[in-house]
């Protein structure tokens, strides 16, 4: 699908009717239907891999993803079962009575409308829908006409709306279109949180066999090889090694990481794209040289290899299924504790699902920095710890040889990703981590960072190229900002503590803005730490000219 | 026409209680039967939403932080925006319920030619959100004059205050004023800002209405219109010692009134107006951000879902694993002969 270049599409976000440069829709939004066409949705789930997830990841919860089917979003026959209003009106029901936060959003808003310029979606498209309080007006309205008495006396007075198909169509196309950033619920009056409405959203469409590839493939590969791009033990080993052996080469120092260790102290989990894939792999070849650096007694795992869990973009069935690998690894191996690499939503479940679903951790330890004897307090019962934390840690009590200087050719801007900013509340550590390794810094402007922070705009499973259009759409709050920094202080690199966003952002940067590129917090650390034994570097990790060695 | 629907509405309402004022037995219907009633199904019609609300679970420990966690000791939290002790989430809720934290954050979004977008602030609902609450506020807390004998001290004391500069006779409210401006400013922003007007619903027309003339026909009979306060207060000291006496000196302004105010506890618990109790259990802004210090339990977690297990994906990979000179659970059959051998 080719998309429009930059300029063109900048013309259009900034002049083309839409909500956001003035022009009044001329239907009311329940007239305006939702029309497929090629570039503006996410290809379905394909039919073997829903079988996959019926009949091996949950033989035993008989319609969680309905029944695999071909079908095609462009056509109005999506072959849905014959009773699928009546199978997603029982799946409301029971989650009404499942999920209080659902009942207390779908009562509670007064449409005052400050979440409405909030959405990144909205800012990029202009869509009316992509309105947080229109995209929760979207499961409201059916809520309403069902499940209240206004809603069943008053009807359409009321705001109500019967399940119909072009009900169920704006539902696949706007939950799919919000990633889950919560940004709007900082500013909702009653925290009303759009990501629990999409969440559940999805759940309702999963029922009757609504969903995309882009989610439903990494999940099973997940489920089946331990990691979303679906690497095999061997090959994830070699992918290590491989960045071991550049590793050697810039440095001169050979690492020779374990993986799948009994006794290790400590579990070693990232997202899965930082062993494979640019520029997550700098981002790994950071954490192997902070490891070695400091002598750390740690394994990697084949089987809990990937960090992220597209299961928070499907179901809570699959977040928990997914995850539950983690401890069950931890336990296994006999590890103390967990560090986690840089992933936003892998830290959402981390932090606040977790240790709900799938503990308690009763078989390991606080977690304790074996080389400044911390005790990670605020991680006692789920302990797992973030990398950035454990890392400001190590800085603060000085166990880290560093020179900044290494990282002189890069001018650095810090992007918070959402889930660490709004769901963790991981604001300052990642900064102080990068303030010590780098000597030119510059913050975003203050709407746009820290927990107002403007989502990548492809996270929660959108990050597929089908919808490039769109993406760089809901993506253009965030290169504004990084726009803003680049003009002003000649920012070149963007750097963040997300597997999503490093591959997302790099796509966004390329289009948006060219001159920028984007890393990992830790790809900072691993250039600017001084290696026993290590030789005089030349170039950074990514075989870049270091400054003053250009040629 | 979702402005007129709603309009039309609440004026149907005034239209009926001005019939309804004028039959026989139309004012103690009006002035006796329907105040209990609709005070029942507004006390009742609220506990039950609470209780409708209580009674599913919070499963996950989801608090929307806004602030620096709790975190490494000498990292500065933000105990306010991002409490980690239950003491931080009362000083949250505080801070949200008596001054609409949330709200003061608004912003106002724009795009320029360039792309350029902007992020201007926005305190203007935050202010006039704040001041129809309160304004409501006192205004109900000064009607506890009508329903007490001798009136609460208080009540003159706010009293006093409410109409400190002594404009004009009987003196003026400020609250009053107030009140009928901020309400003046909801509904004009609702109808002149396109997006909120796109997504205002005959639901959010209506109550503003609704309380609009509530507090018109109110200020009519302090100011303008007068009626017999002495037999209405009869009246209202009557109903709160369930003796109520009905006098056939009130002003049929008066049954509007009150007619208007009936209609609002009547509808208040079916509407959206329950956000009053919705906000203090919004699990988003009521729960501490500690998940990973305290385990939060959720009371349907399914034990039955558990992962693909190692045994399963050592099973399918083992000839690859070992291969590789990774550490295996189970040898391979052929090695377990080598090793024999």
């Amino acid at each position: 699908m080719a998309i429009p270049k930059a300029d063109t599409l900048g013309k259009s976000v900034a002049a083309a009717p839409s909500m956001m440069t003035g022009a009044i829709p001329k239907q009311d939004w329940w007239d305006v239907e939702a029309v497929f066409k090629e570039g503006n949705y996410c290809y379905p789930g394909k039919k073997e891999i829903l079988e996959y997830h019926t009949t091996k990841t949950f033989p035993n919860h008989p319609g969680l993803f309905g029944v695999p089917r071909e079908w095609d979003p462009e056509s109005d026959d999506w072959n849905l079962p014959e009773n699928w209003q009546e199978i997603i009106m029982k799946g409301l029901k029971e989650r009404l009575d499942k999920f209080r936060s659902l009942k207390i959003f779908m009562d509670c808003c007064v449409r005052c409308g400050a979440c409405a310029d909030k959405c990144h979606f909205f800012l990029g498209t202009g869509d009316p829908k992509n309105m947080p309080v229109l995209r929760a007006e979207l499961l409201r309205s059916v809520y309403r006409n069902d499940f209240t008495l206004g809603g069943r006396i008053l009807k359409t007075m009321a705001g109500g709306r019967p399940m119909t198909f072009k009900v169920l169509k704006e539902w696949f196309m706007y939950f799919y279109q919000c990633t889950e950033c919560r940004r709007c619920s900082v500013f909702c009056p009653y925290g009303i949180d759009t990501a629990e409405v999409t969440m559940i959203g999805r759940e309702l469409l999963h029922l009757v066999g609504v969903n995309i590839n882009w989610i439903m493939e990494p999940a099973a590969n997940s489920n089946r090889t331990g990691n979303h791009m679906g690497l095999q033990p061997h090959t994830f080993k070699e992918n290590v090694e491989y960045l071991c052996d550049d590793i050697e080469e810039i440095t001169g120092v050979r690492i020779t990481p374990t993986f799948n260790r009994k006794g290790a102290e400590i579990l070693f989990i990232t997202p899965s794209a930082d062993v494979f894939a640019e520029p997550g792999i700098y981002t790994a070849m950071g954490y192997l040289l902070l490891f070695e650096h400091i002598g750390l007694d740690y394994t990697w795992s084949t089987y809990a290899s990937e960090g992220g869990n597209f299961g928070l973009f499907t179901n809570n069935e699959m977040m928990k299924k997914l995850n539950g690998k983690m401890y069950a690894e931890a336990k296994r191996l006999g590890v103390k504790w967990i560090l986690g690499g840089e992933c936003g939503h892998m830290w959402r479940v981390l932090h606040q699902y977790m240790d709900t679903m799938n503990g308690p951790a009763d078989f390991l330890e606080v977690p304790k920095s074996p080389i400044t004897g911390t005790v990670f307090e605020n991680a006692a019962s789920t302990k797992m710890v973030h990398i950035s934390e454990f890392t400001a840690d190590l800085i603060k009590n000085g166990k880290l040889k560093l020179d900044p200087k290494r990282n002189d050719h890069r001018i650095v801007t810090y992007h918070d990703s959402c889930n660490p900013a709004r769901a963790m509340g991981m604001l300052e550590e990642p900064r102080y981590v990068l303030k010590n390794v780098v000597n030119n810094f510059h913050e975003m402007p203050a709407n746009t960072i820290r927990e107002q922070t403007f989502c990548c705009g492809s996270g929660t499973g959108l990050n597929t190229d089908e919808i490039m259009e769109l993406r760089m759409r809901s993506g253009l709050p965030r290169a504004n900002a990084v726009r803003h920094v680049a003009d002003r202080h000649q920012v070149n690199m963007l750097s963040c503590v997300c597997a999503i966003d490093r591959a997302t952002l790099t796509s966004l940067m390329n289009y948006w803005n060219p001159d920028v590129s984007v890393c990992g917090v830790s790809e900072l650390v691993g250039n600017a730490l001084v290696m026993e034994g290590e030789k005089e570097r030349e170039t950074g990790l990514r075989f870049e000219p270091l400054a003053g060695m250009e040629g | 026409m979702r402005v007129l629907k709603a309009l039309i509405a609440v004026l149907a309402l005034v239209v009926i209680a001005l019939v309804a004022a004028q039959v026989p037995g139309g004012q103690s219907l009006l002035g006796i039967v329907l105040p209990y009633v609709a005070f029942a199904i507004f006390l009742g019609g609220f506990v039950q939403r609470i209780v409708h609300w209580a009674k599913s679970p919070v499963p996950f420990r989801i608090p929307t932080t806004c602030g620096q966690a709790n975190s490494l000791p000498w990292i500065q939290q933000n105990t306010l925006d991002c409490p980690s002790t239950k003491a931080g989430v009362v000083g949250r809720m505080v801070l949200e319920v008596l001054l609409f934290r949330s709200l003061f954050r608004n912003t106002q979004a724009e795009v320029q030619q360039g792309p350029r977008l902007i992020y201007g602030s926005s305190k203007w609902l935050w202010l006039f959100a704040l001041l129809f609450h309160y304004t409501f506020l006192v205004i109900v807390l000064r009607h506890l004059r009508l329903f007490t004998d001798p009136i609460v001290p208080f009540v003159h004391n706010l009293e006093f205050f409410d109409g400190l500069f002594q404009v004009g006779a009987p003196v003026l409210y400020q609250s009053d004023l107030i009140f009928m401006g901020a309400i003046t400013f909801l509904f004009l922003r609702r109808v002149l800002l396109n997006n909120i007007r796109y997504i205002s619903l005959p639901a959010d027309y209506f109550p503003l209405f609704l309380i609009f003339g509530i507090g018109l026909t109110g200020i009519l009979m302090r100011y303008f219109l007068r009626v017999d306060v002495v037999a209405i207060k009869q009246l209202t000291l009557g109903l709160v010692t369930f003796a109520p006496v009905m006098s056939d000196q009130i002003g049929t302004l008066f049954f509007v009134h009150l007619f208007l105010v009936c209609s609002l506890m009547v509808y208040f618990p079916f509407s959206k107006l329950m956000h009053m109790g919705g906000v203090f259990m919004s699990p988003t802004r009521n729960m501490a951000n500690n998940s990973r210090m305290v385990r939060h339990i959720n009371p349907w977690n399914d034990p039955t879902i558990k992962p693909h297990s190692y045994a399963g994906y050592e099973d399918e990979f083992r000839e690859f694993m070992v291969d590789a000179g990774l550490p295996v659970e189970k040898e391979m059959p052929a090695a377990q002969e080598k090793s024999a051998e």
